[in-house]
């Protein structure tokens, strides 16, 4: 069973914007699984974008404006909870860039990722999940490298048996079956804006990302961040093959028979 | 819409065979270091002592370079400075043309391939034959390197057996490496002998003793050097540092991150001309003085050439080195050309990356590189009238939640339209080879109040 936090904690949703368009049942299972662990949730809808599509494509005036306003919504905020990586790394890794460090310190020493939270912050990895399928993690680069959620192949000096905070919450689901697969830390290949200018390239690298999923005999493939997820599911659609996409933040509020 | 590099990567490397066995073998090289980091207890902590180091080469480069030329001139070598292209390629062709030197064996040098030399001096009579196995097959191939260690990394067995047999004195339908090295290796032994001139470069330059140091695994540099007369030496300038010490620091990371080897088979450090020989050393800057007063970009100088970004980099093993159209390829090649490739397409080389850090995580002097990816994008990558209005707007859209339901609303209306292919669909680039998933018909705005009306507080 979950364990409670100490007293109730005062949450923040930062829903990306591509979350609210186009997967709103993973800000709805943000909201559960935070809701199940004792915490309040909130969610301000003055909150658009954190900036991510301008810092990457070298709109930096725009970038910086969306940081500022950005800020300023969560600037109340006990503590802000995302469920995207890449997101939250824009806040965390990209604000002092923009806004200053002295801007950017509090806004980015209060966001957390979903499954960083609940590790770190709330100190379980066990949210009471239940899912009994086979399912292949995908380390999301920016959870992975930016974060810290994972432990990334290229590090040496990383006990062989150190285990991640998104994969130690998949450990802590009742039922679930965790399939290994081969360049487990392979980018997918959506990059963005780099999937709209280097197109071919970009299909490419999640081709060969599907196909690795799809041998590891997984029936879902999840990750911390729904962009990732979305770029496989847009080539699995064309494919006809590969595990099927299902954000972690769905994982964790799932539940017998549910 | 879609950028040279990726039309190039289809071009030049079509998908099937020949693409896979390119990213399996570049693959491995990256699977090779790993093993060797892993092996090396102090690996992290050397990545650290390298950054530092050269952060600190860097800084007083002025002084280790003035003091490089003073030592390698006691030694008895001749130090000359280029400050581009076109004087180093002068500089070159003078000192062989003063000695009559027509024919020249040449061991791997990347400064070279982005000085373009080679064509340079065999447009002036001088033949040049690199001697380099790999660099061989690409210059009997007329082509350039695709990857900055193994430059034919992109050609198989099968290639280059179809290649030898046509170019050298090899049985037709050849493939067994040890046949094909062997017949490399009789061919350029007599160029070895009748070289009048040794061009080579440099991977480092120790000022404390003006030594230049060549670390090659097939002894190529070694024997051009030895042989001919004048020995010739180009190198950037980021190349000095300071002493030996820091020297056995970046020996132990080059090779390991390389090719996951612990050490070159050859290390040769060279210090004055050998009896009765020439030593010259031509330094160039050809851009890198720029980048060093570039504050965001000053460490991508600190690059060893070792090529683990190129071998982690997923676009670099799908696309191929000479899609980039540049003689450094991958992440570094992206970084360090708005500084030294001059042209705009260059300039756009950064926008060539899905920003997944891993080039970062292996790099053995620690370089940030793909943060400099991100900060070339927002000052030196070129941007198109259309793409600034576009960013304008769509920043205006997201300083408004209002406009920003309407923006939604709109596109949930148009998202069937933009999931068919037709001429002029904005969407068409993902189209080619990607659905784009299905419209969850509420935002999560929508659902979240319509949760809270429900449900009440």
């Amino acid at each position: 069973m979950p364990e409670r936090a100490p007293r109730p904690v005062d949450v923040a949703l930062f829903v990306p914007c591509y979350v609210d368009q186009l997967a709103p049942e993973v800000g709805l299972a943000t909201a559960s699984v935070l809701e199940r662990l004792g915490c309040q949730v909130s969610f301000d809808p003055r909150q658009t974008c954190c900036g991510q599509p301008f810092v990457t494509t070298g709109a930096h005036a725009e970038a910086v404006r969306l940081a500022r306003a950005h800020a300023s919504v969560f600037e109340r905020a006990e503590a802000v909870v995302c469920p995207s990586a890449s997101c939250v790394a824009t806040v965390r890794r990209r604000y002092a860039d923009l806004l200053g460090a002295a801007q950017a310190e509090p806004i980015a020493a209060r966001t957390f990722e979903l499954g960083e939270f609940i590790v770190l912050r709330l100190g379980t990895s066990d949210v009471g999940a239940v899912f009994p399928h086979r399912v292949a993690l995908l380390e999301s680069c920016h959870g992975l490298r930016e974060l810290g959620l994972g432990r990334p192949s290229e590090k040496s000096g990383v006990a062989d048996d150190a285990v991640g905070i998104t994969e130690r919450l998949l450990r802590g689901v009742t039922g679930l079956e965790l399939r290994p697969v081969t360049r487990r830390d392979e980018c997918c290949g959506f990059g963005g804006a780099f999937s709209v200018g280097f197109p071919e390239l970009s299909a490419r690298i999640g081709r060969d990302k599907l196909r690795a999923l799809a041998e590891s005999g997984a029936e879902y493939v999840t990750a911390t961040d729904a962009s990732c997820l979305l770029h496989l599911e847009a080539l699995r659609a064309r494919e006809g093959f590969g595990p099927r996409a299902i954000h972690l933040a769905e994982i964790l509020a799932s539940r017998a028979g549910g | 819409m879609s950028a040279a590099l990726d039309r190039r990567a289809l071009e030049l490397l079509p998908a099937g065979p020949r693409l896979v066995s390119h990213d399996a073998a570049v693959f491995a090289l990256r699977e090779k270091r790993d093993v060797a980091a892993r092996a090396e207890p102090d690996f992290e902590r050397l990545r650290d002592h390298a950054r530092e180091a050269k952060a600190f080469a860097l800084d007083h480069l002025d002084l280790n370079l003035e003091r490089f030329e003073a030592r390698a001139t006691a030694a008895g070598a001749c130090v000359h400075w280029a400050e581009d292209a076109p004087a180093l390629n002068r500089i070159v062709h003078e000192l062989l043309d003063a000695r009559g030197a027509r024919r020249v064996v040449k061991s791997k040098s990347m400064l070279t391939e982005e000085c373009g030399l080679n064509p340079y001096l065999e447009s002036r009579g001088v033949e040049v034959v690199d001697t380099d196995l790999g660099e061989r097959i690409v210059q009997l191939g007329h082509e350039p390197p695709s990857h900055i260690i193994m430059p034919a990394i992109h050609r198989t067995r099968e290639d280059i057996g179809a290649l030898f047999a046509r170019e050298l004195d090899v049985p037709a339908g050849e493939t067994d490496p040890a046949r094909l090295t062997e017949a490399a290796r009789r061919h350029l032994r007599g160029h070895f002998l009748g070289a009048e001139a040794a061009i080579t470069g440099a991977n480092f330059a120790v000022a404390e003793s003006g030594t230049i140091v060549v670390v090659t695994n097939e002894g190529n540099a070694d024997l051009g050097m030895s042989l001919p007369p004048l020995h010739i030496a180009c190198l950037g300038i980021e190349k000095v540092i300071p002493g030996l010490a820091d020297l056995a620091v970046f020996l132990r990371l080059l090779a390991r991150s390389a090719t996951g080897q612990p050490i070159s088979v050859y290390t040769s450090l060279v210090t004055g001309p050998r009896p009765g020989g020439e030593l010259h050393i031509v330094l160039v800057d050809n851009g890198r003085t720029r980048l060093l007063a570039d504050e965001h970009h000053r460490r991508a100088l600190g690059c060893i050439r070792c090529g683990a970004c190129l071998n982690t980099c997923p676009v670099y093993r799908r696309a191929g080195g000479h899609a980039y159209g540049y003689a450094i390829p991958g992440p570094i090649g992206a970084v360090l050309a708005p500084a030294l490739g001059g042209t705009d397409e260059r300039r756009s080389l950064p926008l060539a990356s899905t920003l997944c850090g891993s080039c970062s995580a292996v790099c053995p002097v620690k370089i940030d590189l793909h943060e400099q990816l991100i900060a070339w994008r927002a000052t030196d990558v070129p941007r198109g009238r259309r793409e600034r209005v576009l960013a304008r707007i769509a920043a205006a859209v997201f300083e408004s939640p209002a406009l920003y339901r309407a923006a939604g609303r709109v596109a949930r209306l148009v998202w069937p339209a933009l999931s068919r292919r037709w001429l002029g669909n904005p969407a068409s680039a993902w189209l080619v080879s990607r659905e784009l998933p299905a419209h969850p018909g509420a935002s999560f705005r929508e659902r979240w109040h319509a949760r809270v009306r429900g449900a009440g507080p």
